[in-house]
């Protein structure tokens, strides 16, 4: 069976990758490949200019890999998990010490790893991702099953490996974890690359759309408002008003035909679309199906 | 290769702790073996104390060797449920990712294994003076060695297992059926002379049946030069089980 197929990208140096897209689309198979842990049947892959199959050990020296799903041993202790680490690689390691205070697991050096909340255990698994100083860091759906405290910090923690120079390439299933870390994606479906741009980019090329939502006892607001440029359905249920149109203008023009007509508003609010709308888009299905 | 073996030894010296965190690890691994020794000796003593030389049989050479290859043998099935368990988890694939060698993650498991065997066996001997007052002029020393490449060669037999079991829940009773059959037919309880043609024919083809030759005749002080042949096909089991396992051997 063929899991990724003609996949072909380029990541710069200094910014966050993301290779987004459904589960089993292909994303850690295409990963595995560029950190020299799979060989893939037929294409080439550079990394630093070293090939992953060929020269990966001297690969492995120069990236830092959190996988999907890891685990370490159970009675492992955290500090001596990153002193191991230490001792693997060549290079000049950074401080164990100093890299644990950052990921805020200092209190819990002395734990075993079993002993860990999932977040303390992503955030170690960082620490060994780092502990080699990487020109590269690949992170595998670095935020799954953690809660949206955890995954925030994570975030934080991520924007940081690139503030210090670092090129970061990441899987991700969630949408709102591209767009708020990315500073560009390729979306993946099937083994397959559909698109690759920043976010905002792929946004505005395949969804214009813009939506309006608002509340309004104003008479005739509908006549009012289908008569808009760019407004292509109204619909009205109530109160309540949804306007549809294209173009970043529209929400003025909704905002303008509003106090022409002195409408009392009682809620407005502005709908745009995501990534979550741009896969949806692309694939004709929704990224969580 | 000083960096591969620095990794080694963090490793190995990891490894070690780790196992004696274990809930049963240390006392299961070591402590057992120990205890039982310690009853058969109170009950065999006073029988040897009254017989010493009409005891010679099994009591004076198969028992030791047995404890000892039991030792071996529990040391093999607990590399491999560690194996699985660790590949299971993810774990032998995230040491993968790192500059580490497959090899170094192998061999530092198997030091773990031969020196906790080492250490077992220390432990049977100091208990073993007072019971056993004529297993004094026994090489210890010798032993030990014949001991220690036994273990290394059935430890390449765990390797395949442990390379071939689906999952962490296999590995201990498909690392028994195949090694505790082994020991019935090693010529430990029932000469080998004895045993019917078939058997024989397959007994010939066990490993263990050369290391309870080597460790009985090492044990009654043999020279080494009797036992080359044994030796020999010990090494002979080891390169093709090592050969075997990195053709077979799956990391996740």
């Amino acid at each position: 069976m063929v899991a990724v197929d003609e996949v072909s990208f380029d990541v710069n140096e200094g910014e966050i990758f993301g290779l987004i897209g459904p589960n089993g689309a292909g994303k850690t198979t295409t990963m595995e490949c560029v950190e020299g842990l799979r060989t893939p049947d037929r294409g080439t892959i550079s990394v630093l200019g070293l090939n992953p199959f060929h020269d990966v050990y001297r690969l492995q020296d120069r990236i830092g890999v959190q996988l999907q799903q890891a685990q370490l041993q159970k009675r492992i202790k955290v500090w001596e998990a990153v002193d191991l680490w230490a001792a693997l690689y060549q290079k000049k390691t950074v401080d164990g010490e100093r890299l644990l205070e950052q990921l805020g697991l200092i209190e819990k050096r002395n734990a075993w790893f079993m002993n860990l909340s999932g977040g303390q255990k992503q955030r170690l698994f960082i620490a060994l991702a780092l502990i080699n100083d990487p020109e590269v860091v690949f992170l595998d759906e670095l935020t799954t099953g953690l809660d949206p405290q955890s995954r925030r910090a994570i975030w934080d923690l991520v924007r940081g490996i690139r503030e210090r120079g670092k090129t970061v390439f990441l899987t991700t299933h969630l949408m709102e974890e591209a767009e708020r870390l990315c500073d560009r994606v390729a979306i993946i479906e099937h083994g397959r690359i559909i698109d690759i741009d920043c976010p905002q980019s792929l946004v505005k090329r395949h969804c214009p759309e813009r939506t309006v939502v608002l509340a309004t006892d104003g008479l005739n607001a509908a006549e009012h408002f289908r008569v808009i440029l760019r407004v292509e359905e109204v619909i009205c249920s109530n109160s309540q008003f949804t306007i549809r149109g294209r173009g970043d203008d529209l929400v003025t023009e909704v905002i303008h035909c509003l106090s022409e007509n002195q409408m009392r508003v009682t809620d407005f609010r502005t709908v745009l679309p995501n990534l979550e709308d741009v896969f949806l888009k692309l694939t004709g299905r929704s990224i969580r199906d | 290769m000083t960096m591969m073996m620095r990794g080694l030894w963090k490793l190995t010296w990891i490894e070690i702790k780790i196992f004696l965190r274990e809930p049963l690890g240390a006392f299961g691994t070591i402590g057992f073996p120990v205890l039982v020794f310690l009853a058969w000796g109170r009950i065999a003593s006073p029988k040897m104390a009254t017989t010493p030389v009409a005891a010679s049989g099994f009591i004076r050479v198969g028992l030791p060797v047995l404890a000892s290859l039991l030792i071996a043998v529990s040391s093999v099935l607990s590399l491999v449920t560690i194996i699985s368990i660790y590949r299971e988890g993810g774990i032998l694939k995230r040491l993968r990712a790192t500059p580490l060698r497959p090899q170094t993650i192998l061999t530092a498991h198997v030091i773990v294994k031969l020196t906790l065997t080492a250490a077992t066996l220390a432990l049977l001997v100091i208990a073993g003076k007072r019971y056993y007052p004529v297993g004094v002029q026994v090489p210890f020393f010798s032993f030990t060695m014949a001991l220690l490449i036994s273990t290394w060669s059935i430890l390449s037999i765990g390797f395949v297992i442990a390379s071939i079991v689906p999952t962490a829940r296999f590995a201990q009773p498909i690392g028994a059926i195949i090694l505790y059959p082994m020991i019935a037919l090693s010529g430990l309880f029932v000469p080998l002379e004895s045993l019917p043609p078939v058997l024989h024919a397959v007994a010939r083809v066990l490993p263990l049946t050369y290391a309870v030759s080597l460790l009985e005749g090492i044990w009654s002080g043999d020279a080494w030069l009797a036992h080359v042949g044994d030796v020999a096909a010990l090494v002979v089991v080891f390169l093709v089980c090592t050969a075997l396992s990195t053709k077979v051997f799956r990391w996740e």
